[in-house]
């Protein structure tokens, strides 16, 4: 066999009109899209024979978002107006508000009993606007989410999310987030 | 000065190239009605990007406006619904949940990604339609911003 001559080098230059080729594709055909958010689980539609439990005023804490983007907040009752910053975010009052409610524990004869039996209830109007709508779950979430990182600070020393999921579980379950945007029926 | 060798220009390229396959997901659906999220500081990002159905709320893009007009519709996938039409959204969700495993239904969510300016009483009818199929795992779409006040 003889010699055989030396294969010509395939160009190489090329290589980068082709990936760039390949990234502006993908740069055109995805997206970069946001998956972050609120996480809820909605309460199942009620059943025609079962009977809407019963729940104690004092244990509902009730946030009213009005056509006007306006909210009132209050024990039993929406009496309470909470104030809006000027540029239109929630005075962090109402976070404190629901913080003190929830922690309650029987403190105060008009507020909740147990964290377990505080209940939120939010509820809106047909022209509330859904922007203050995930604004004022985002203050309701903040004001859970900083109740149970005190409460796992004071039993593991850390901050909430270090706790592992059996220690986030008992965590959860001393501090469960009960908001309602159904009707609760009150005494 | 000696030249710079540029022969591992295209191995850069190609580690963008990679980043971008890796961090993005194919848009399945064209947007037919803007959607500009609002903003919020307790979003966790949604697991199991699989597992999600969405459902866009929002008033129809400049070039939908001549057919569909101005007010807030739906959009399931590629068509566009009336609030009038929100009982589409079962049908909508049990045609995902025939596409998943048997196992895999429990752990599906909804993701709404609703435009800001959008009024509750759509939101409340979408909610409503799913809790009437009983898919009570839902996510608000939120951009995430660190200093609300």
């Amino acid at each position: 066999m003889g010699k055989r001559r030396d294969l010509p080098e395939i160009n190489a230059g090329s290589m980068a009109d082709i990936a760039f080729l390949l990234l502006i594709f993908f740069l055109v055909t995805t997206t970069m899209d946001v998956d972050s958010g609120i996480s809820r689980k909605l309460p199942p539609m009620p059943e025609e024979n079962i009977e809407i439990p019963e729940i104690h005023k004092k244990n509902i804490y009730v946030v009213l978002i009005n056509k006007n983007d306006k909210v009132l907040a209050g024990i039993g009752s929406p009496s309470k107006m909470v104030e809006i910053n000027g540029d239109g975010s929630i005075s962090s009052s109402l976070k404190e508000s629901v913080k003190t409610f929830v922690s309650n524990n029987g403190r105060l004869e008009t507020s909740s009993e147990s964290p377990e039996k505080a209940v939120v209830s939010l509820q809106n109007q047909e022209g509330t606007s859904y922007d203050m709508y995930i604004q004022i779950q985002n203050e309701l979430t903040k004001a859970y989410n900083e109740l149970r990182n005190e409460k796992s600070n004071q039993d593991y020393g850390k901050d909430f999310d270090k706790l592992d999921k059996d220690e986030q579980k008992l965590v959860k379950k001393y501090y469960p987030m009960k908001v309602s945007e159904a009707e609760t029926k009150s005494n | 000065m000696p030249a710079i060798s540029t022969a591992s220009l295209p191995d850069i390229v190609f580690m963008l190239l990679f980043f971008f396959m890796v961090t993005t997901v194919m848009r399945e659906t064209t947007l037919k009605v803007d959607v500009s999220q609002p903003e919020a500081t307790e979003v966790k990002k949604m697991e199991k990007k699989s597992l999600v159905s969405y459902i866009y709320i929002g008033s129809p893009t400049t070039s939908q406006q001549t057919s569909f007009g101005t007010k807030a519709r739906i959009q399931l996938n590629d068509v566009t619904f009336s609030r009038k039409e929100v009982s589409e959204i079962q049908n909508f969700i049990i045609s995902e949940r025939l596409q998943k495993d048997e196992d895999e239904i429990p752990y599906m969510t909804t993701s709404i990604k609703a435009d800001a300016s959008v009024t509750m009483g759509i939101v409340t009818d979408v909610k409503q339609e799913l809790r009437k199929v009983n898919a009570l795992k839902i996510n608000y779409s939120t951009k995430k911003n660190k200093d609300i006040k």
